[in-house]
């Protein structure tokens, strides 16, 4: 048993960040990471981060693209967080000394990026990422904050009330991937998830291996609602072979993206007659997928998108790292011809239901990052958001969790305030999957002492680890590639409500399969089968929540494209979809979206680019 | 070259709490690494039948080892019939052989896209990551090993602890008081001084160059390729200042810091990022040098 102030599960930006703030406001913090923290897949951002530095630029003109972008569906008081914090976290950044890409007089470059009205994106070449993670991980070495790598946390120790708003979550239980050793975690304060995405889900993603959605999955277990799940982004240049991410960077110095008869089609086919490849990245990726299907595709699957223009010196002092990427996994010379690319799973914009301090509705529960659902994205993520978004709500968790008064949430958790159940009828029905669930999920044995309720958690933990172990039965590795088919088959850019009934239904047949998964590798030492299992269930949980979401949202908005419904319903969908996981059975409700900010309302416009 | 044998735990690495042991899960256990044992055999037979059928396949020689499991005490090599398709990665063949054939094959893995640096290892004889490694660039059959010099925890898993200790011993944090008056101002760095800086800060900790240096391998203690690099991009950095830089290069100055590297370059070599390492240990020479020569 290990115990701490503050725990956090996940070492990417979020993590770190949320770790490092809590630590400055006086809590003793670990940290418990199934990757060692310079493997997080923060690591692998390329673009940059948004923050209004300049003069010319204002908070206030960030918070309007942004929530232009969102389609609506953001939160406003989470949104003006985002945009008022950013600035200095970059520049707290820089302090730590980030490698930021310089302008001649010395001060961090910005660079135009989809859907802003003010080149204001930050970054390091075409690797912020990999500098972010990199500078904060140095402040956490620095700072001595204990941190526990590779535990692959298997479930959330949670008290066994009926009303998830009564629950408390004591720690968390986690597996030591190199010993096989089960051990829980105790948390005084608070538990922060900070697990990253959940890319896994589908077959072609920018996603890491590693991003299953762990957070996501065990957070509903326990009880808290996601939110938005059916808005996933589909980043326009990925790499058609391995889903590798060629950076919006490429269209914000000047790339270019031509059909295969050579037409350079976002304007030329009155996609987005203003911005043209800078629209924003649902706008672009719907346009590529429309000209493949129209016929003017690159083999039937991709578009062209061309840097060589913007000249040699330029590439490899802005876009250096895209040569590589484009030349290792595609065989592509970006500076003699154009790379191919195709639209990618990128990003969850949907989550953990969270307010703009990360709280959830269970308490002690956090989640901030690429996991939480503040919600600063809505509909539709602005390219260069995702990294200010990890490090402004990493640091307001991390600081709530340790016991800073920070002032009353203006967005709502769980059933608290106007809500409205969902009239949905699902013609399939959702459920278990097998295995034991958390006491609080399942209706278990009660125990309310913090103590009792992580010794609960960590024998069933055990048993569960037991009996994957001993039993025989099916691979993970063939229920996983089930799913991940099915979701980008009917679940990707275009949506259609057949075909998501349909995936329901391979859900369930995969969720059926998994009761009888067991794990062939009977070490205990760094069995990866084990832990692949295990996040196979993750994946299994997300993936019915998002397909849930994407039936029962009636209307075009943001990243959410369905056929049967080709325009934006304002009087209706000005409103977050929630799932709820009431003793496994999914239940379907929404709260409306916050469009009041501190000093005006955004009123919702057509969106044109 | 070889691959350095794991040492053989003396006592049982399963680490099951009193409740289990002598319960039948122990027994199931021992049963099932029975059953894995065979199950594999029967495997290795089919796709070696398989591969001389097809000739679109490529085959990979596999480093296996677990200290736990009968049959993978003693390390061994098994060979993998992959079919090829085209742009496939040495890390794409290892996924493919775990998901079809094996899947107790372990490595570590995870951004799959040259950035997280999990997944090092000893590819026909150079250190390189599986990931992006293309197939159509090696000599068949492939052999995949651990990095050398480095323990063994499991098949294709070494032990980083070591690594890790190295990097930490350095300091590896950015350290200055000087910071500009205004709230909302950042420091200033010349474009030239990040250039300078820049190649350095790509590491992704892969391990590689340390697994490849002669001397590394000779002197637990000297620092290695990786940290020097991380020290070097924190005492170029124009925004550190003068006291700090001092301490840096008594650091890297130490018994087993940079005077240790004899420039054999096989850091530079192998690193997947195209760092060059061998030179900034060299200058990092020169600075402590030029350090030193100001007291006399």
């Amino acid at each position: 048993m290990h115990e701490h102030d503050v725990i956090v599960v996940g070492a990417g930006g979020a993590g770190l960040r949320a770790a490092i703030a809590a630590q400055e406001a006086g809590a003793d913090v670990a940290i418990v990471s199934k990757l060692h923290p310079v493997r997080s897949h923060t690591g692998a951002a390329e673009g940059g981060i948004n923050a209004a530095l300049r003069d010319a630029d204002s908070w206030q003109d960030h918070a309007y693209d942004t929530m232009k972008g969102s389609d609506y569906l953001g939160d406003a008081p989470a949104v003006e967080a985002l945009c008022q914090e950013s600035p200095e976290e970059v520049i707290q950044l820089e302090h730590w000394g980030m490698p930021f890409s310089r302008e001649e007089d010395g001060r961090v470059s910005q660079r135009p990026f989809g859907g802003l009205s003010f080149p204001r994106t930050t970054y390091a070449g075409a690797e912020t990422g990999h500098q972010m993670l990199h500078t904060m991980y140095e402040q956490v070495v620095k700072r001595g904050v204990t941190v526990y790598d590779e535990w692959h946390v298997m479930d959330l120790a949670v008290t066994d009330e009926e009303d998830p708003a009564d629950r408390t979550c004591h720690g968390v239980v986690a597996y030591d991937i190199q010993s096989g050793e089960v051990s829980g975690f105790r948390a005084d304060n608070g538990v922060i998830l900070a697990t990253g995405g959940m890319g896994q889900v589908f077959d072609h993603t920018t996603n890491a291996v590693a991003n299953t959605g762990d957070g996501v999955a065990m957070a509903y277990r326990a009880g808290v609602p996601m939110e938005d799940m059916e808005f996933i982004q589909f980043h326009p240049t990925t790499l058609p072979s391995t889903g590798v991410l060629i950076s919006e960077g490429v269209r914000g110095e000047g790339g270019i993206l031509y059909n295969s008869e050579g037409e350079r089609f976002m304007f030329e086919h009155g996609y987005a007659n203003n911005d043209g490849e800078l629209a924003s990245r649902d706008v672009v990726s719907r346009a590529e997928l429309t000209e493949v299907n129209e016929g003017r595709g690159i083999e039937d699957e991709y578009v062209h998108l061309d840097m060589r223009h913007l000249g040699e010196e330029r590439i490899l002092d802005r876009l250096e790292n895209i040569l590589h990427l484009a030349e290792d996994f595609e065989g592509a010379d970006g500076l003699t011809e154009p790379m191919p690319v195709k639209p990618g799973q990128h990003y969850a914009m949907g989550g953990i239901e969270t307010n703009e301090f990360g709280e959830t509705v269970i308490g002690g529960l956090y989640a901030a990052g690429e996991c939480a659902c503040a919600s600063v994205h809505g509909a539709n993520r602005l390219g260069g958001n995702a990294l200010p978004e990890l490090i402004v709500f990493g640091k307001r968790a991390g600081r709530h969790a340790a016991g800073e008064d920070m002032g009353e949430a203006e967005i709502t958790t769980g059933k608290d305030g106007e809500w409205e159940a969902a009239d949905y009828e699902f013609e399939v029905e959702v459920g278990d999957t097998g295995g034991r669930d958390p006491a609080a999920a399942d209706g278990g044995a009660v125990a309310t002492d913090g103590e009792s309720v992580l010794e609960a958690e960590v024998d069933r933990a055990k048993d569960r680890v037991d009996e994957l172990l001993a039993r025989k039965g099916r691979n993970h590795a063939e229920i996983r590639s089930q799913v991940q088919e099915t979701m980008t088959d009917n679940v990707n850019v275009f949506r259609e409500e057949g075909r998501l009934e349909e995936t329901l239904g391979d859900l369930r047949e995969a969720r059926e399969a998994y009761k009888d998964v067991a794990v062939s590798d009977p070490s205990r030492t760094f069995n990866t089968d084990l832990i692949h299992t295990m996040e196979t269930r993750n994946i299994l949980d997300i993936a019915e929540a998002l397909t849930m979401g994407a039936l029962a949202r009636k209307e075009f908005r943001g990243a959410h494209w369905r056929k049967e419904h080709q325009e934006r319903k304002d009087d209706e969908w000005l409103k977050h979809t929630l799932v709820s996981w009431n003793d496994g059975e999914p239940e379907l409700w929404y709260k409306p979206t916050i469009l009041e900010g501190e000093n005006k309302t955004y009123e919702p416009k057509s969106r044109s680019y | 070259m070889s691959t350095q044998i794991p040492k053989q735990t003396e006592e049982s690495t399963e680490t099951e709490t009193e409740a289990d042991v002598a319960s039948k899960g122990d027994e199931r256990r021992a049963e099932k690494r029975r059953r894995a044992a065979e199950e594999r055999a029967r495997r290795q037979e089919e796709e070696a039948e398989k591969a001389a059928a097809d000739e679109d396949t490529i085959e990979l020689k596999v480093f296996r080892y677990d200290p736990e499991v009968e049959g993978k005490q003693e390390p061994r090599f098994d060979t993998f019939h992959v079919p090829f398709t085209k742009g496939m990665t040495v890390l794409d063949a290892l996924m493919y052989s775990r998901d079809n054939y094996d899947s107790s094959l372990t490595f570590r893995h995870s951004c799959r896209q040259a950035v997280c640096g999990s997944d090092a290892m000893f590819v026909n004889g150079g250190q390189k990551l599986a990931c992006k490694t293309q197939i159509v660039d090696l000599e068949e059959p492939i052999r995949v090993e651990p990095l050398p010099h480095a323990e063994v925890q499991k098949d294709l898993v070494v032990d980083m602890e070591h690594f890790y200790d190295q990097m930490e011993a350095v300091e590896p944090y950015f350290q200055t008081n000087e910071y500009p008056d205004g709230e909302l101002e950042e420091q200033r760095q010349t474009r030239e001084n990040r250039e300078k800086v820049k190649m350095s800060t790509r590491c992704i900790w892969c391990g590689a160059c340390m697994s490849s240096c002669n001397i590394a391998a000779g002197d637990n203690e000297y620092l290695g390729p990786a940290a020097i690099n991380k020290a070097y991009r924190f005492a170029m950095d124009e925004r550190e200042g003068e006291d700090i830089k001092q301490k840096r290069l008594e650091i890297i100055e130490q018994e087993h810091g940079v005077w240790r590297c004899q420039t054999q370059f096989s850091c530079t070599e192998v690193c997947p990022k195209d760092i060059p390492l061998t030179e900034h240990i060299q200058e990092l020479k020169r600075e402590a040098v030029k350090n030193n020569l100001k007291f006399w």
